[in-house]
Formats: C-alpha cells, structure tokens, sequence
C-alpha cells in the first residue's frame, strides 16, 4: 500500500466535515464538524511529515492542535451564552446580534 | 523491509491496520454529520480522533499520536460533552428546513468539493516518501523539541499569548455579573403573600400520580397534571414525563402475555362486541 492512501482518507474525512458544516444546524454539531476537518488537516501534515522525511509537518500539526484547543474553548463559551439567552442552540436562531 | 522499499510501500501490517481502522473512522465521521442527537455525534467523533491517533502513531509521529489522545479525546471531546450537558441532551435538531432544496444543494456540494480535492491528490506526484526514520533516529519528543525551540520558537510564544487569550476570553464569556442584590427567603415570602398566588411552598413532583420520579407532573384533585410541580429547567427544555397511558398499556401487554401463555388466539374485537352485546 502507498502511504498516499492516507492523504485520500484525510481529503475525505474534511469533505464530510465540510458537508456537515453545512447541513447540520445544531451549533454544537456545526463545531464539532469544524474539530473533524482540523483533524483531517492534522492527518494530511504528519502524512506530509512522513514523505519529506523531516519533522517540521509534526510541528506545524502540534500548532493546529494548540489553535483548535483555544478555539473550542471561546467557541463553547459563545454557544454557551447563546444558549442562555434565546434558550435554543439552533444557528437559525442566531441572526441577531443583538438580544 | 529495506528502508529502500519502505519509501514507496507500507507493510503488509500497516496496509491492514490502514484499511480496518480508516473504514471505522470514515463510518464515525460519517455518523457524526447524521446520528440526530449531539451526545451520540459527539461519541462518534472520539472513536475517529482515537483512530487517527493510531494513524499518527503509524506514520512515526509518536508524540503527536499520544497528545492526540490527550488532547482531543481527553480534553476537547469532554468538553463538548460538558456543553451538550449543558445546554440540554434532548435538544434535537429541528429537521424543518428553512431555506428549500438546501440540504441537497450542501450534500451536492460537499461531493464535488470532495471529488476536486481527491482529483488533486491523484494528479500530484507523491511517489517519493522519504520516511521519517532517519528525523525520528535521535527520538521523536527530541527532534520536535528541537525544533520548537530553535526554529518555530517565535510560533511556540506567540501560541502562549493565544491560549491566554482564550482563557480569558471564555471566562468574560461565560462570566455574568450580577446587577442586585439577591433576594432573601424572607422577602420572597413576603412577596408571595402581597401577590396571593402560591403561599405555600410549590407541590413536589410525582404526588398523587403513579411515579414519583422527577419529571412526572404530579396529579391535581381532579386528575389533571400540574405543570407547576415539576423543575423549572425541566419544564423548559421541555422533557415533562406523561405516564397516564402507561397503566393501560402495562394491562394490555399483560393480557396478551397470558393469552399466549394459554395458547389462545386474541380475541377479535367485533367478537368482544357481540360477547358485549350477549351479556347484556
């Protein structure tokens, strides 16, 4: 097997991320989509670490993860919020940004 | 393996491993776009970053495939199980759409973004891969480390002001001030008594009626469920029990377990009626 098959499974597990994004409309399960296709990119980058033979991929994906780990963390609290004051999740929901 | 040959071709092991473990996590993507409620997404997800830990390990990435696990399954992951706890796991999207043909034009776009991504992929020439045998001979954790402090070490601080940031960018977030003072039982039941309407503290759940679990409205007098016994944050994520039918059905299947136990056909019901109509 040619380790390319690997950068297929990330393209594909971002273009079913990216579907999501697109059809769910649960905040919650938008972001988590958002969590898979960061994912696949990570996949693509230690792939890429692996056939130039260096370790600057590995490292470029240990800085996606630091990046998604702050993400997730403001993201949720804006979920949070949002929930508090128009009791529902639903990005629809959300067109205002005001109350 | 000659490190000759591991340049083009993985072990026979690593192409098993590949196959088994990147169908389930395909399957677990896939069930975390479409599984309906969150937890289950949520869970759906863990099992493919679990996977593609194993991937990392695979491809020589040792530490990276260990702060995967961490990181993600340990650490993200619980946190959006924190949130869906939070915001209510019964909380399932509405399935009404609001723009038309919306859903079909997002799946129709998703495949062919996917098709132009995969059409990429095969055109490239990505013959060579070097391996990272020869990066990983002095220890990964000291190749990365090595490269963090030299290289991308004006990355690595800035990434320190960054998760600063997010720390106190949740916590303005979440934060709420309160604007008065609280009030105090005694001017609560004051307050009560100058309204006249519920003096006595509220009814408990579940009195009267057939369960006294918390989310079964208790039964008034007459036999109507009172909404006002059961807890506010139940009442509104709307998950208020009703268990009136259950008594019938709880008879129902008895009977048809002890008709069957006898051996009997059921009873059809227009020969009920005529039975009906004998007796009388």
């Amino acid at each position: 097997m040619n380790p390319v098959y690997y950068l297929y499974l990330a393209a594909l597990l971002f273009t079913i991320g990216a579907t999501g994004v697109l059809i769910r409309r649960n905040a919650i399960v938008v972001f988590m989509c958002i969590e898979l296709m960061l994912n696949a990119c990570n996949l693509a980058f230690v792939v890429f670490s692996r056939m130039h033979g260096n370790l600057d991929g590995q490292i470029i994906a240990f800085f996606t993860m630091v990046v998604a780990a702050a993400e997730v963390v403001v993201g949720l609290a804006i979920i949070v919020s949002l929930f508090r004051t128009r009791h529902s999740a639903s990005v629809d929901d959300a067109s205002l940004m005001k109350l | 393996m000659s490190p000759q040959l591991a340049a083009y071709t993985t072990s026979t092991g690593e192409a098993f491993q590949f196959w088994v473990l990147g169908t389930v996590a395909v399957i677990g993507a896939l069930s975390t776009v479409f599984m309906k409620k969150a937890v289950h997404s949520a869970l759906s997800l863990a099992g493919t970053m679990i996977i593609l830990a194993v991937f990392y390990l695979a491809n020589g990435a040792y530490f990276l495939g260990i702060v995967q696990i961490v990181v993600y399954t340990g650490a993200i992951m619980m946190l959006f199980l924190f949130v869906v706890m939070l915001v209510g796991v019964t909380a399932a999207d509405s399935l009404k759409e609001t723009i038309k043909g919306q859903r079909w034009l997002a799946l129709l776009c998703g495949v062919g973004f996917g098709v132009l991504l995969l059409a990429g992929i095969a055109n490239a020439s990505l013959k060579q891969f070097n391996g990272t045998g020869q990066a990983n001979a002095n220890g990964n954790v000291q190749g990365l480390a090595a490269l963090i402090f030299t290289k991308y070490v004006f990355a690595f601080e800035i990434t320190g002001a960054l998760l600063i940031t997010a720390a106190v960018g949740a916590m303005v977030l979440t934060h709420r001030e309160r604007t008065e003072r609280p009030k105090t039982q005694r001017e609560l039941a004051e307050q009560r008594v100058r309204e006249g309407k519920h003096v006595p503290p509220l009814p408990a759940p579940g009195v009267y009626a057939r369960h006294n679990a918390v989310d079964v409205a208790g039964l008034l007098p007459d036999g109507t469920p009172s909404e006002l016994t059961v807890s506010k944050t139940l009442r509104d994520r709307g998950q208020v029990r009703d268990v009136s039918t259950e008594a019938l059905n709880d008879l129902r299947a008895l009977e048809q377990r002890a008709e069957e136990r006898l051996e009997r056909t059921p009873v059809e019901p227009a020969h009920r009626k005529q039975s009906e109509e004998a007796s009388k």
